[in-house]
C-alpha cells in the first residue's frame, strides 16, 4: 500500500535528500538517481510495494550491465523493482509512460524539436508510395521488428494524419491510421504469395505498432503544444470490488491468496486437540540430550490446522450482478485450496456448483456455465430467500456440523418475499459459524426491502464492497475462537 | 573452476553448452544474481525449466548442486543440521566413569557429532555451491522467516556452537509455483525472475537442441501443437520437458507427420489428466486434418 498522499512530499523530499548527499561512487550521475527515485515514487504511487533496500539493489544492479542497452536497462530494473508477475505489469506500463515522458520533458526544456514535423509542411506526403508503405508495415508487424515499427509509425502519420485533421483525441486518430493502412488479422487473399498479409497479421504485432503509433501521435502533441499532459494515473486506489469480470482480478487474487495463507497458518491450534497429541520421538530424542539422554521431557508432533469445511452461498441475482461477478471469482479461487468445500449459487431456488469448478478453471467458462446450468432464475427472475433456505436446509442439513462455517453472499433484498428467517436460524445453529457478507454500504441496509437485520441476529453480518473490507472478513474468519460454548 | 562471466552474454552461451537454452531476461538476472550475491527468486507455471535452471547453472559454473526439496511441514532439523544424538548417547556410555562432565558436554556438541543438512552444507561447503531451494511455496511461513538470516548475510546460528559464516557465497536460487504468495521480507532480498512459457520458436529451438535428430518440419508443427494445447487451459498445461519427451517419442516411433491418428496415440505423453484428455481430444485432434494452414492460422 502507498502512503497516505498528504504525507508524500516530505518523505520523498527526505529521500532525497538522504541520496544526494551522499558521495556517488558508482559511475551514475546525479542525474540518473534522481530519476531512478522519482520512477520509484511513480511505482508506489501505483501500488507496488517497494522498498528503500529494492532501490538501493537496483543502484548497485545497474553499474554491473551495460545499461544503455534499452532492453538490459529494462530487465534490470524489472529484477530488482518489481517482485510478482502483477507488480511487473504495473512496472512495465510505469516505464514506458515514466521514461517516456522524462524523455519529451528534457526535449522540451533543451529546446530540440523535430523540423517539418508537425508544422504541416506535408513534405513526403505526395512521394510517399502508400501501398509500398502499406506492405512494408505488415512485413514489420509480421517479424515484429521493434526498430522498423516505430520507424514505419511516424511514416504512417506522415502519410495519413495531416496536421490540423486530427481529431483531438489520440485513440480515435490512431484508429483511423489502422484502417487506413488495412491491417488485418484474417488471410488476405489479394496480395502476392509471399507478402506477410496472406496470412493474416499477429495481433499482437498490431497491438505494439497501435502502441508506438499513439506514443508518436503523443509526441507530436507534445512538441506542437509544447507542454507535457497531466499526469493520468494508472487506475484508482480503493475503489470498491471490481464490478466487471476482468477489472483488477489481480487484486481479488491478493486478497485471496492471503485468505488462503492465514486459513493455513494461524490460529487454528488453538482448537484444543492436545489429547490426541501423538508423541514426536525424533523431537523427545534430541529433547532428552539436555537431561542426558533420559527422556523427561516429551514433545508433540505439531497439531496441523484443520482446515474448516465452508459452504459458500451466493447471490447471483440481477441486484448484485456486479458484486455476484466478484463473489464468484472470490469462490472460484477459494475452491482449490479446500479439500471440503461445497459452493451454491441462487435467486429463486438454490443449486449446487461445485461441480462446475471442479470441472472448469476458466473463470469465464464458470460464469456462463452457471448462467446456462444452474437454472436458479424460476419464474420472476427475484430473489426468494425463504424458498431458499428451505430448499438449502434439505439439501445441507446432514452435512453441517459444529465445525462448518457458512458463508452466505447477498444483499438480503426479498422484494417483498417471506424472509424465512427460521429456516435460515436453523442452518445457522446447525453449523459452526455462519457469516453473512453484504455487497451493500451499511448505510442502506434494513432500507427498503432489505431485511439484513432479520438475519443477522442469527449470524455475523460484515459490509463488503471494498477489498480492505474483504481483507477484514478474512482476519475474522480465521481468527482463533476466543470463546465457544 | 572456470571463471565468473563477466558479461549477461557468457552466462548465456554457458547455459546454451549445457544444454538449456535461456532467454535474455534470465541470463541477465542469473549474471546479476553472480555479481551481486542476490539470491533469485524464480517464479512461473510448473514445468517451464525453473529447476533445470539450477541445475544448469550448476553445471556451466562448475559447482556442486545442493538441493533442499520444500514440502509442508519442513524444520529446521531436516533443513538445517541436527544434533546426531544416537552418536551422542554412544559418547556418553562410552565415556569412562571419572571423566569430568565438562569434558563430555565440550566433546558431545562437537562438530563431530553435527548432522549436516542441505541449508548447512551449502554454507560451510569450501567451494562455492549452487543452492536450490525448491519449492519454497510449499513450506509454511515460519520457515520462511528462518530462511532470512541465510538469504541476506550467509549465516546460520547454532545455539550451542555459535554462528556459522559461509566462507565462499552460494549462488541460491529459490523456486515457487506461485501457490501461495510469499512474504514480502523475503522477496526483498531476492532478484525476481519470472519465466513464462517459452514463445513459439523459442521453444522450437529447445526441442531442436534436445531432438535434433527429429524432422525441421515435425519438430514445428510439434511446438505449434503444443502452444495450442497450453491454450486450451487445461488443468495441468504440457511442460518443456514435456514437449522434449514428445518429440523424443515421435523419433522413436518413426513419425513423419503429426496427424489425428498420430496424435491421438501419443497425446498421453503432453496430456495427463482425465478430464484434459477429454478436452484436448475434442478440441486439437479435430483441428490437426484440417492441413498445415489450420494448424498456423490456429496457433498464430
Amino acid at each position: 500500500m502507498p502512503p497516505p498522499p498528504d504525507k508524500r512530499p516530505s518523505r520523498e523530499a527526505s529521500r532525497r535528500a538522504a541520496l544526494f548527499s551522499e558521495p556517488l561512487e558508482n559511475p551514475l550521475d546525479a542525474g540518473l538517481t534522481a530519476h531512478l527515485v522519482e520512477f520509484g515514487e511513480e511505482l508506489r504511487g501505483e501500488g507496488v510495494a517497494l522498498g528503500t533496500s529494492e532501490l538501493l539493489d537496483a543502484f548497485s544492479a545497474l553499474p554491473e550491465v551495460a545499461w544503455n542497452e534499452p532492453t538490459l536497462f529494462r530487465e534490470t530494473l524489472a529484477t530488482t523493482l518489481a517482485k510478482s508477475p502483477e507488480d511487473r505489469a504495473i512496472f512495465d506500463l510505469v516505464f514506458e509512460r515514466f521514461f517516456f515522458r522524462a524523455t519529451e520533458l528534457a526535449a522540451l526544456t533543451t529546446g530540440i524539436g523535430e523540423a517539418g514535423s508537425g508544422s504541416g509542411d506535408g513534405q513526403g506526403n505526395s512521394e510517399i508510395d502508400v501501398e509500398a508503405l502499406r506492405e512494408q508495415i505488415a512485413r514489420a508487424i509480421a517479424e515484429q521488428h521493434e526498430g522498423a515499427m516505430r520507424d514505419l509509425a511516424r511514416l504512417a502519420i506522415a502519410a495519413f494524419a495531416q496536421p490540423g485533421e486530427g481529431s483531438g483525441v489520440l485513440g480515435v486518430d490512431v484508429q483511423r491510421i489502422r484502417r487506413s493502412l488495412e491491417l488485418r488479422t484474417d488471410p488476405q487473399a489479394d496480395v502476392p504469395q509471399d507478402d506477410p498479409r496472406s496470412e493474416g497479421l499477429p495481433r499482437e504485432g498490431i497491438r505494439r505498432f497501435e502502441q508506438l503509433l499513439r506514443q508518436e501521435l503523443e509526441r507530436q502533441q507534445i512538441e506542437r503544444t509544447s507542454s507535457l499532459p497531466a499526469a493520468r494515473p494508472l487506475h484508482e486506489l480503493d475503489r470498491a470490488l471490481p464490478s466487471g469480470p476482468l477489472q483488477d482480478l489481480a487484486s481479488v487474487h491478493r486478497v485471496v491468496t492471503q485468505l488462503k495463507r492465514r486459513l493455513k497458518t494461524q490460529g487454528q491450534e488453538h482448537r484444543g486437540h492436545r489429547r490426541h497429541a501423538h508423541v514426536d520421538m525424533r523431537r523427545t530424542m534430541r529433547a532428552s540430550l539436555q537431561t542426558g539422554g533420559v527422556p523427561i521431557t516429551l514433545r508433540y508432533r505439531p497439531v496441523r490446522p484443520r482446515r474448516p469445511e465452508l459452504f459458500v452461498i451466493c447471490d447471483v441475482s440481477t441486484s448484485v450482478t456486479s458484486a455476484s461477478v466478484f463473489f464468484l471469482s472470490v469462490m472460484h479461487a477459494l475452491h482449490d485450496s479446500f479439500r471440503k468445500m461445497r459452493s451454491f449459487v441462487f435467486i429463486e431456488r438454490v443449486s449446487e456448483v461445485t461441480d462446475v469448478f471442479e470441472r472448469e478453471r476458466d473463470f469465464k467458462a464458470v460464469s456462463e456455465a452457471i448462467a446456462r446450468d444452474a437454472g436458479v432464475a424460476d419464474i420472476s427472475g427475484y430473489t426468494d430467500y425463504g424458498r431458499v433456505w428451505g430448499e438449502l436446509l434439505e439439501q445441507i442439513q446432514d452435512e453441517l456440523h459444529p465445525r462448518a462455517t457458512v458463508i452466505v453472499l447477498g444483499d438480503a433484498r426479498t422484494n417483498g418475499r417471506a424472509p424465512g428467517a427460521e429456516l435460515f436460524a436453523q442452518i445457522a445453529a446447525r453449523a459452526g459459524r455462519t457469516y453473512w457478507l453484504n455487497p451493500e454500504p451499511r448505510l442502506y441496509w434494513n432500507y427498503g426491502d432489505s431485511v439484513i437485520d432479520t438475519y443477522a441476529q442469527y449470524c455475523e453480518a460484515y459490509e463488503c464492497w471494498t477489498t480492505a473490507q474483504l481483507e477484514n472478513f478474512v482476519k475474522v474468519l480465521t481468527a482463533p475462537e476466543a470463546t465457544r460454548p | 573452476m572456470p571463471n565468473l562471466p563477466d558479461r549477461p552474454e557468457e552466462v548465456s552461451s554457458g547455459l546454451i553448452d549445457v544444454g538449456y537454452l535461456p532467454d535474455d531476461a534470465t541470463a541477465l538476472v542469473a549474471f546479476l544474481a553472480i555479481k551481486l550475491g542476490k539470491p533469485i527468486l524464480v517464479e512461473g507455471p510448473a514445468g517451464v525449466g525453473k529447476t533445470q535452471l539450477a541445475k544448469s547453472l550448476a553445471e556451466t559454473l562448475g559447482r556442486e548442486l545442493v538441493r533442499l526439496q520444500c514440502y509442508e511441514g519442513l524444520d529446521e532439523a531436516k533443513a538445517l543440521y541436527e544434533w546426531n544424538y544416537r552418536k551422542q548417547l554412544l559418547r556418553i556410555q562410552a565415556e569412562a566413569q571419572d571423566t569430568g562432565w565438562t569434558e563430555v558436554q565440550d566433546d558431545i556438541f562437537g562438530e563431530d557429532f553435527l548432522l549436516e543438512r542441505p541449508l548447512m552444507t551449502a554454507i560451510a561447503s569450501p567451494d562455492p555451491v549452487v543452492l536450490l531451494i525448491d519449492e519454497i511455496d510449499k513450506t509454511d511461513q515460519e520457515f520462511e522467516a528462518m530462511l532470512l538470516e541465510l538469504l541476506s548475510d550467509f549465516q546460520i546460528s547454532i545455539p550451542e556452537l555459535g554462528r556459522i559464516e559461509a566462507s565462499t557465497m552460494p549462488l541460491v536460487l529459490l523456486t515457487s509455483n506461485n501457490s501461495r504468495e510469499l512474504t514480502e521480507a523475503l522477496k526483498r532480498r531476492c532478484l525476481y525472475l519470472w519465466i513464462d512459457y517459452p514463445s513459439l520458436e523459442h521453444e522450437l529451438e529447445i526441442v531442436r537442441l534436445h531432438a535434433p535428430e527429429l524432422d525441421e518440419k515435425i519438430s514445428r508443427r510439434l511446438v505449434e501443437v503444443v502452444a495450442m494445447v497450453r491454450d486450451l487451459d487445461l488443468k495441468k498445461p504440457p511442460s518443456i520437458a514435456e514437449s522434449i519427451d514428445w518429440a523424443r517419442a515421435l523419433l522413436l516411433l518413426g513419425a513423419t507427420d503429426i496427424d489425428t491418428k498420430t496424435f491421438n496415440e501419443t497425446m498421453s505423453i503432453i496430456v495427463k489428466h482425465r478430464t484434459d484428455i477429454d478436452i484436448v481430444a475434442e478440441r486439437v485432434g479435430v483441428k490437426l486434418d484440417s492441413g498445415e494452414d489450420g494448424i498456423s492460422a490456429a496457433a498464430s
